[in-house]
């Protein structure tokens, strides 16, 4: 059980973006794959978030603890989280309107349909 | 290529990267384990600077110059947005109909938006203290102005929502934080060096040095950003219509 | 026992993320975004990341999938404005 429980996150996290790479690939609908590329991102969030995880211990803010009376998870790690889900909401939000751009030029959004369009 | 030829390179590829990250997963240190170089520093160098929030030390102290490499993909990714939404040439505004809301809906958007615009004001101003910043809650302070398209309808929402001046207050944001960090060159110290503001006391809002100043600054710019990209979302969803007959 | 919870909480991301991905409706694969984002958040808060949590229960669960659905919109807009023209 133990020795699960040492690996399980990771093999999570690793799921999770496989799961979020083969649906953008095998997707029929670019903003199906806008959705898989944030499915992607949320792996890594778990990946990095459980790298910095302590058995026992709470979170880095000490405003209601006395510091140094417990043990605390690594702050790094959810430093360099958080700002990535904002900011990669934003760039979410910049590939939708590119698809936006190229419904309105192709009249299309599936992936497919736009190759036959070349040329 | 065909599509089934496609399927099976994915897989083919998919199955080499899954044997690489499972490997990669078992050698990777115990989940839970105690060993944290960098964290124990992290959290000795906040408290050296009396910042209760070790994650907005980390964002806004140790790491600031970090953090301004992130809110400048922000402010590309909005500007990119701005200058993709744009109305064109062939199109032109249409203006929505009203639609019925129905009276609790109304009732309670109207209710819990001062509720949830205070909230994210609050979040950002003790970023420094408890778990918040100026990332969560300038998306928490951004989003609850929408409460009133929610509640009453797109006209009411325009109103509120000029977008000129928070595409202004963006950018205002953006440059408060470089000119923070400025100052700090200025001061005979480092680019965001943390030296020129006293730290205060331990657990109160003004402490931490320029880690509030900064926080704001971010707070101000996430909130604008937010607004502004769900402005010309919204805008293409619900106005903009392509001239018949193109 | 905070073992046990940590597990719950990935073996529902794992769930929500595969059934987003085999989504195909972008609309409704909106919604299964929004719960994802919503699991996430309480798997980040059982990993003791509170600030994390807070961003991503913001960002996750309304503001992407808002998103999402405004661009569906304005494609089937477009859509419907050309099927009418013909």
């Amino acid at each position: 059980m133990r020795a699960v429980m040492d690996v399980l996150p990771y093999l999570v996290a690793a799921w999770v973006f496989l799961a979020g790479c083969y649906g953008l690939a095998t997707s029929r609908n670019l903003i199906h794959a806008v959705g898989c590329l944030s499915v992607c991102q949320a792996g890594t969030y778990v990946l990095l978030l459980s790298v910095g995880y302590r058995d026992g211990a709470t979170a880095p803010v000490f405003s209601d603890i006395k510091p140094g009376s417990r043990p605390v998870v690594d702050p790094v790690v959810q430093a360099l989280t958080l700002t990535d889900v904002v900011v990669g909401a934003t760039v979410t939000a910049l590939l939708l309107a590119l698809v936006l751009q190229i419904a309105k030029r192709h009249g299309t959004v599936d992936p497919d349909e736009l190759k036959e369009l070349r040329g | 290529m065909t599509r089934r030829a496609r399927l099976w390179v994915l897989l083919a590829g998919g199955a080499g990267l899954a044997a690489l990250l499972v490997a990669a997963c078992l050698d990777l240190p115990h989940f839970g384990g105690d060993r944290h170089p960098y964290g124990d520093r992290a959290v000795h160098a906040s408290l050296a600077r009396r910042t209760a929030n070790t994650i907005s030390s980390v964002n806004f102290d140790q790491r600031a110059f970090d953090t301004l490499g992130e809110m400048t993909i922000l402010f590309s990714a909005v500007l990119g947005c701005v200058m993709l939404l744009r109305q064109t040439r062939d199109e032109h505004r249409a203006r929505p109909e009203p639609a019925e809301v129905a009276l609790p809906v109304r009732r309670y958007a109207l209710v819990v938006l001062p509720v949830a615009l205070l909230s994210g004001l609050y979040v950002i101003a003790h970023g420094q203290l408890s778990p918040g910043g100026g990332f969560q809650g300038g998306v928490v302070a951004a989003t609850a102005l929408h409460l009133l398209y929610l509640g009453a309808d797109y006209a009411a929402l325009e109103r509120i929502r000029p977008v000129g001046a928070y595409e202004v207050a963006d950018a205002l944001a953006a440059s408060a934080y470089l000119v923070t960090g400025i100052a700090g060159l200025i001061g005979g110290t480092a680019f965001l060096a943390n030296t020129l503001l006293p730290y205060g006391t331990f657990n109160t809002l003004s402490s931490g040095g320029t880690v509030p100043l900064l926080n704001a600054a971010i707070g101000m710019e996430v909130a604008s950003a937010v607004v502004v990209l769900l402005a010309r979302f919204l805008d293409q969803a619900v106005e903009i219509e392509e001239e018949s007959g193109t | 026992m905070a073992d046990a919870v940590i597990v719950v909480a990935l073996l529902l991301v794992v769930a929500a993320a595969t059934a987003a991905v085999t989504t195909r409706d972008p609309v409704r694969q909106a919604l299964v975004l929004a719960v994802l984002g919503v699991v996430l958040a309480v798997l980040f808060t059982v990993l003791q990341a509170p600030d994390v949590g807070l961003s991503q229960l913001a960002v996750g669960s309304a503001l992407t999938p808002l998103l999402l659905m405004l661009t569906v919109r304005k494609v089937r807009r477009r859509g419907q404005g050309k099927e009418r023209e013909r």
